[in-house]
This record gives C-alpha cells, structure tokens and sequence, in this order.
C-alpha cells in the first residue's frame, strides 16, 4: 500500500512537471503574446494540479489533502480569469494579432482593411524573430 | 518502509530543481518581453511554478504546513496579475483621452 502511493506520487511528480516544462517551452517559442498566453495558462494549470494532486496522495484527506484539493480549484479558477484580463489589456493596448485573426464580437476589427492588420502583425513576427 | 520515502523525497527534489530551472527560463521572457502583456504572462507563469515549487518542499519534508503557503501564493498571485492587467489598461485609456 506504501509502495503503490510512493509510486502514485512519483507518478503525478513526473506527469507535473511534463507539463510545466511544456508550458515554459510555449513561452520561450511562440511568436505572440496571445500564443504565449494560452501556452502558458493551460499546461502550467494542468501540471500544478498534477502536483497538487500528488500532495493530496501523499497526505491523504485527513492532512494537508484538502487543502491541496481547495488549490486545484483555485487555480482552474483564476489563471483563466487572469489570462483573460491580461488578454484583454494586450488587445486595449494595441498589441498587434497575427496573420487574419480577429477580436471576437468587433465586426470594425473585422472589416477595417485586414491587409494592414496583416503587414502590422508580420512586422511584429519579422521583429521578434530577428531578437 | 524508509526505501518508498526516500524515492518521495527524490522525485521532490528532481522536480524543485527542475521547476527552478524553468522559473530562469521564464525570466528570459520576463527582461526581453518584446511588450509589457509579455512580461506580465511571464511573471504570471513564474509565480504558478512557485506554487508548485511550494507543494514540492511540502513532499519532500512531509510538512503539510507548505501546501497551505502554496495556497496563499497562487492567491498573491492572482491578485498581482489582475491588479497589473487594470494598471496597464488604466494608464493607456489616460493617455487617448488627453
């Protein structure tokens, strides 16, 4: 029994930090920050939960488990709340989207001449390559 | 018995070393952040990955106290990230109705 929760925990270890790492890669590579953004709030979520849950196993629901259920609830709730307001705040501000993407709902975003949105978003692409 | 602990107790410690090592990483994106949305994603990601920094040193101690301080630094976290994500909207609305 001892054995099969050390395993258990090693297991969600792994599986946490798979994802973490996965999430610092997206935020080095992807070329926006809207990209960014979403490589980062879902595979960082996923891989604390992932360790969340291995403390839940190691300690069990009479301890520290509990309150490692009440962080895996935290976090699905506010890192999306959170991307969404830095999102927000980067379009008000003016960071520019790639290719034909479009601010969802903003039918001038949609219609206001998308071959300059375009050349805009690739300069930005051109600037952030040659860093 | 003392073998399963100690394979805990590794794995912790492989995972705070490696959690640490992409909290440098993210800072790259924190100093060179072409925009400061950028910075802030960084800094958001950063502190998600001391979170789980924290519920690391919680297994490798076999303190549950830590996983309560995990809990207020995803808090502190949100909170800075949204307070961020208002000053930088805020500052630039001032700015287009001068």
């Amino acid at each position: 029994m001892v054995a099969l929760r050390s395993a258990l925990v090693v297991a969600l270890i792994a599986v946490g930090s798979f994802f973490l790492t996965v999430g610092t890669i997206g935020l080095l590579r992807f070329p926006n920050v809207y990209n960014r953004m979403h490589a980062t709030s879902k595979p960082t979520t996923l891989g604390t939960a992932a360790i969340f849950l291995a403390g839940f196993v190691h300690f069990g629901p009479g301890g520290a488990g509990l309150p490692s259920l009440v962080g895996i609830l935290f976090l699905f709730l506010t890192v999306p709340t959170g991307a969404h307001m830095i999102s927000r705040s980067a379009q008000r501000i003016g960071v520019p989207f790639l290719g034909g993407v479009t601010w969802p709902g903003r039918e001038e975003d949609e219609q206001a001449r998308p071959e300059d949105r375009r050349d805009r978003a690739d300069e930005e692409l051109a600037r952030s390559e040659d860093e | 018995m003392a073998a399963e602990a100690d394979l805990v107790t590794t794995a912790a410690d492989a995972g705070l070393v490696l959690v640490a090592a992409l909290c440098i990483l993210c800072s790259y994106r924190v100093i060179r952040g072409p925009t400061v949305p950028d910075r802030v994603v960084g800094l958001d990601a950063i502190a998600t990955n001391v979170v789980a920094i924290a519920v690391l040193f919680a297994l490798k101690t076999g303190r549950g106290l830590f996983v309560t301080v995990s809990l207020v630094l995803a808090i502190i976290g949100f909170l800075s990230t949204v307070v961020v994500a208002k000053f930088v909207t805020e500052g630039d609305i001032i700015e287009r109705r001068e």
